[in-house]
């Protein structure tokens, strides 16, 4: 297999994000495209899990919220570098996600769904009552982000950072499925008890996996910390959580590609709704059902199934 | 000191009934069709949205109350209808999402009609409170507990002394097998919606009046009332009214003794506990799995 099959999507990418500021009329547009491209990270983050292994995080703003206030608080009131704060951030979030994983992962069902539920909650509940230093329910200002004195802001020199963090992190995500850990994880959503009678440490792979996509939700919050310049605490409450993995299913399960689309549609959506006076809510909730009971796999899978060709990233 | 035991007591158990309550909800509808149902926190704001409406509009209060707990079954009846039925063989995180778009819908529409103001009625009986020891207790509390308890006697005996209620027990155990013996499990899943969103309701209704209600309170109260359900063991009757109690006191304890603030989060730190420690919940049966 060629480089340029392999790859033929990710090339596709990378072309559509080096043409798009042509077309891009102004800040406004910048501005959504960037809010995509995170969007498109963090869901492909939270679709490791959910789609390859099979768990479900109903906290995951939780992780995201963890990284935007470390982001935050740390250069803020500490006065550390904003990559420092970012990686201490993403290091916090690895760590609670490792504490929580273990014990539950031994556990069968859907009981990841309640606990990251419960931890997604807390986080935000802690942020909104220490108002000392996160500044409570009002939020708080966050630094610019510099890089060896080259300051990052503005949605232009945004836009080119995130592009290639997002073909980095596809490129990561494709070949991570094809590695022997991807292969392990997909065992593991098909059968677990054949995986482990194969071989297949089931507990270890999940946690990693969890801990990766927590990682992963950090980076992302501390980049939109900084990218937006302020933080509030519903960037960690349960409706961003819902949000993140409605991203993850009506794009697809396990398709890397669903998930970019999951959140080009996602948060899109908003924008086009903001029309419909009050009725955003509605509809987000009645689109979300009618993908859900007539496109349960989500739409990358199920049109790449209607026309005839077999999904690029399969087996 | 004993007295303020005492009060924050007297609210747990309050609070405590209403997650009871939405915690049965809960058991049920995981029984029959393994569904976790995120909207059932709407249905208990629906119970007191709709009463207030229709006060509103000048109905007496017992019509408005019977029609705020027939509409929620009618809602919940719909939403096996229409979202859950024709996905029956969806994987799992595929219905939880289903459920999860119903409740934005149910609380947008709302919203919308009612608007986004905090609403109210007047106690069942007068709000004089009572004094027990050195502290209050409303006589909503008494009509809340009351209730709750004849709800649960009801249950007991639909389910363990009518035909009806043991063919519910019958699919929850072993769809297939309650199919064979001739049980009609489309009707199950159906009566499984319509009884778990008028147990919501029921307790929006009798809690609306103590805590007041308002478009969104129903992702808090159907949170709580799931940890209840997991507290208790998810599929235990008695361990999801258990577990309800058991949340509502502990959160009125910590609320009182340790941090008012941090009052909501207390029952998602018991959960993590729980699924730690004892992740059958307290209540809940050991089950063997099969492969």
């Amino acid at each position: 297999m060629s480089i340029l099959r392999r790859h033929h999507v990710l090339i596709i990418l990378a072309a559509v994000l080096l043409l798009l500021p042509l077309v891009l009329p102004n800040n406004y547009y910048y501005d959504i495209v960037i809010r995509m491209a995170i969007n498109a990270i963090l869901v492909l983050g939270l679709n490791l899990l959910i789609g390859f292994a099979g768990q479900i995080s109903l906290g995951h703003a939780g992780f995201v919220g963890i990284g935007a206030y470390a982001s935050a608080i740390l250069p803020t009131h500490f006065g550390w570098h904003p990559l420092l704060a970012m990686a201490a951030g993403a290091t916090i979030a690895s760590a609670i996600a490792a504490i929580v994983a273990r014990p539950i992962f031994r556990l069968k069902g859907h009981y990841l769904a309640m606990a990251t539920l419960g931890l997604g909650i807390i986080t935000a509940i802690v942020i909104k009552n220490e108002a000392a230093y996160t500044g409570g329910p009002d939020g708080m200002p966050v630094v610019a982000l510099a890089l060896m004195g080259f300051e990052i802001s503005g949605e232009k020199k945004w836009y080119w950072v995130l592009a290639v963090v997002l073909l980095f992190s596809f490129w990561a995500a494709r070949n991570l499925i094809d590695s022997p850990f991807g292969r392990a994880l997909r065992a593991l959503h098909g059968s677990e008890v054949a995986s482990q009678v194969m071989g297949v440490d089931v507990v270890r792979y999940k946690v990693a996996i969890f801990v990766l996509s927590a990682f992963f939700a950090s980076l992302m919050g501390s980049v939109t910390a900084h990218y937006i310049g302020f933080v509030t605490p519903n960037i960690a409450d349960f409706f961003h959580s819902i949000e993140l993995v409605t991203m993850v299913v009506i794009g697809g399960m396990a398709s890397i590609y669903g998930s970019l689309i999951g959140a080009i549609l996602l948060t899109a959506l908003p924008q086009a709704l903001s029309t419909f006076e009050g009725w955003e809510t509605v509809v987000f909730g009645a689109i979300l059902m009618f993908c859900m009971i007539f496109m349960p796999r989500g739409l990358v899978p199920t049109l790449a199934q209607r026309f005839g060709g077999r999904e690029s990233e399969g087996d | 000191m004993l007295s303020q035991f005492l009060q924050f007591l007297f609210s747990g158990i309050t609070v405590g009934a209403a997650y009871a309550l939405a915690a049965l909800g809960f058991t049920l509808i995981y029984n029959a069709p393994n569904v976790i149902n995120f909207a059932q926190g709407e249905v208990i704001m629906l119970g007191g949205m709709l009463v207030f409406f229709f006060m509103q509009s000048g109905l007496p209060m017992p019509l408005a109350i019977v029609l705020a707990i027939a509409i929620p079954a009618l809602v919940g009846i719909a939403l096996e209808k229409l979202a859950i039925e024709p996905a029956r063989d969806a994987e799992v995180v595929t219905l939880i999402i289903i459920t999860i778009g119903a409740s934005l819908v149910i609380r947008g529409l709302i919203q919308i009609w009612l608007g986004k103001g905090a609403h109210s009625y007047p106690a069942f009986s007068g709000s004089e409170p009572l004094h027990i020891g050195g502290a209050t207790l409303l006589p909503q509390s008494l009509w809340v507990l009351g209730i709750t308890a004849l709800v649960v006697v009801a249950l007991w005996y639909f389910f363990s002394r009518t035909l009806a209620g043991k063919a519910i027990l019958a699919t929850s155990c072993n769809p297939l097998a309650a199919q064979l013996v001739g049980i009609d499990t489309q009707w199950v899943l159906l009566v499984s919606f319509a009884l778990s969103a008028a147990l919501g309701a029921i307790g929006g209704v009798l809690l609306t009046p103590i805590t007041l209600t308002s478009y969104d309170v129903g992702i808090m109260l159907g949170l709580k009332g799931f940890v209840a359900a997991v507290v208790g063991g998810l599929g235990s009757g008695l361990g999801a009214v258990l577990g309800g109690l058991l949340v509502g006191v502990i959160e009125a304890m910590a609320a009182g003794y340790i941090s008012s603030a941090y009052k909501d989060a207390i029952p998602f730190i018991l959960i993590l506990f729980i699924l730690f420690f004892m992740p059958r919940g307290i209540f809940g049966a050991k089950v063997t799995e099969r492969v």
